[in-house]
């Protein structure tokens, strides 16, 4: 792993998106569908937040989210952190997601997701975050994640040798 | 064992678990219901949940792909059902870690899984959870996680602080 090439560094999409950052969620279907907010981008980070509804409630007796939605919100953040560390839109997709839960979310207040794209390489992206309640030294849960950066040729054929020689160099 | 007089709002759970008592199990989670999610049982007795396909649980609308998200929280939900069922007491067990590995893309189109317990210890349990679509051979994401058990739990342990 030893594709550096720091020495003038391209704009990142974290750092030109500016006040379009809410257009990286509004093409995210499931994201729509469950309220996931951008709060901040940067490059290579991004914050989203998840208001608390009833119907993402794991058990109705405690109000506590499911914490299935939170790792959801984890995931959706550590994409939209790879993207942020990308210099063109490329499809990303997960390929692990460890998730410690540290203490259940409290019913009714948003979650807060920080993820960080701490390592990117020509087809890897490593990822930490933390979810909290707006104290991020409370945390609700700590993550780790690898992400493949330009998965959206999946489900078709391998592209020709020539042709990913090109992508790895664009 | 009879089904637990279920005060409102309190997970329905019947032991030993039936399709009918897990139909209202999955019914009864805000975010199952959310999702789709139903399950049945196998030959076995075992479950296999089902997420049908459905627009809003799409990730990436160009593949068209299901958001890896709804897939995690879909392993979550039937690595726990599986626990319950297993569990000699009635209660929720409380996921500690779960760590997931994605395969294939998730097509649109129904997901189904299945989860084996490896190990039931008294206070945490270890889970493995794989999801497939039209072939149970070809996963397209496996999981494996910890979980407290009721009961058995440590007041000591943070996810037991609710």
């Amino acid at each position: 792993m030893s594709d550096g090439g720091e020495a003038e560094r391209p704009k990142v999409i974290g750092e030109m998106i500016g006040e379009n950052k809410h257009m990286l969620l509004a093409a995210i279907p499931f994201a729509v569908a469950v309220g996931m907010e951008v709060v901040d981008v940067g490059p290579a980070r991004a914050t989203l937040r998840l208001p608390w509804r009833e119907d993402l409630v794991g058990n109705p007796e405690t109000g506590v989210l499911h914490g299935g939605i939170i790792t959801a919100l984890i995931d959706n953040a550590f994409g939209t952190a790879t993207v942020c560390a990308l210099t063109t839109l490329t499809s990303v997709a997960t390929l692990d997601l460890r998730i410690d839960y540290l203490k259940p979310a409290k019913p009714g207040l948003a979650v807060i997701v920080e993820a960080e794209c701490y390592r990117m390489t020509r087809s890897i992206a490593f990822l930490r975050g933390l979810a909290h309640h707006g104290d991020r030294d409370d945390a609700i849960a700590h993550s780790v994640a690898t992400f493949m950066v330009g998965a959206n040729r999946a489900g078709g054929p391998r592209p020709p040798a020539a042709a990913r020689k090109e992508q790895a160099h664009g | 064992m009879a089904e637990q007089e279920a005060p409102p709002n309190r997970l329905p759970i019947a032991q030993p678990m039936d399709a009918d008592s897990l139909r209202r199990l999955m019914q009864a989670i805000p975010f199952a219901r959310f999702l789709g999610v139903t399950g049945a049982l196998d030959d076995g007795g075992r479950i296999v949940a089902q997420m049908p396909f459905a627009e809003q649980l799409i990730g990436n609308a160009r593949l068209p792909a299901l958001h890896g998200g709804t897939i995690g929280a879909f392993l979550e939900m039937t690595a726990i059902a599986q626990l319950i069922a297993d569990m000699a007491e009635p209660g929720i067990p409380k996921t500690i870690d779960i760590t997931i590995d994605y395969l294939r893309s998730g097509r649109p189109r129904d997901t189904f899984a299945r989860a084996v317990v490896a190990k039931h210890g008294r206070r945490i349990a270890n889970v493995r959870v794989e999801a497939w679509q039209e072939d149970p051979a070809r996963p397209i994401a496996t999981a494996h996680g910890h979980f407290l058990l009721p009961g058995g739990s440590d007041a000591e342990t943070p996810t037991d602080q609710a």
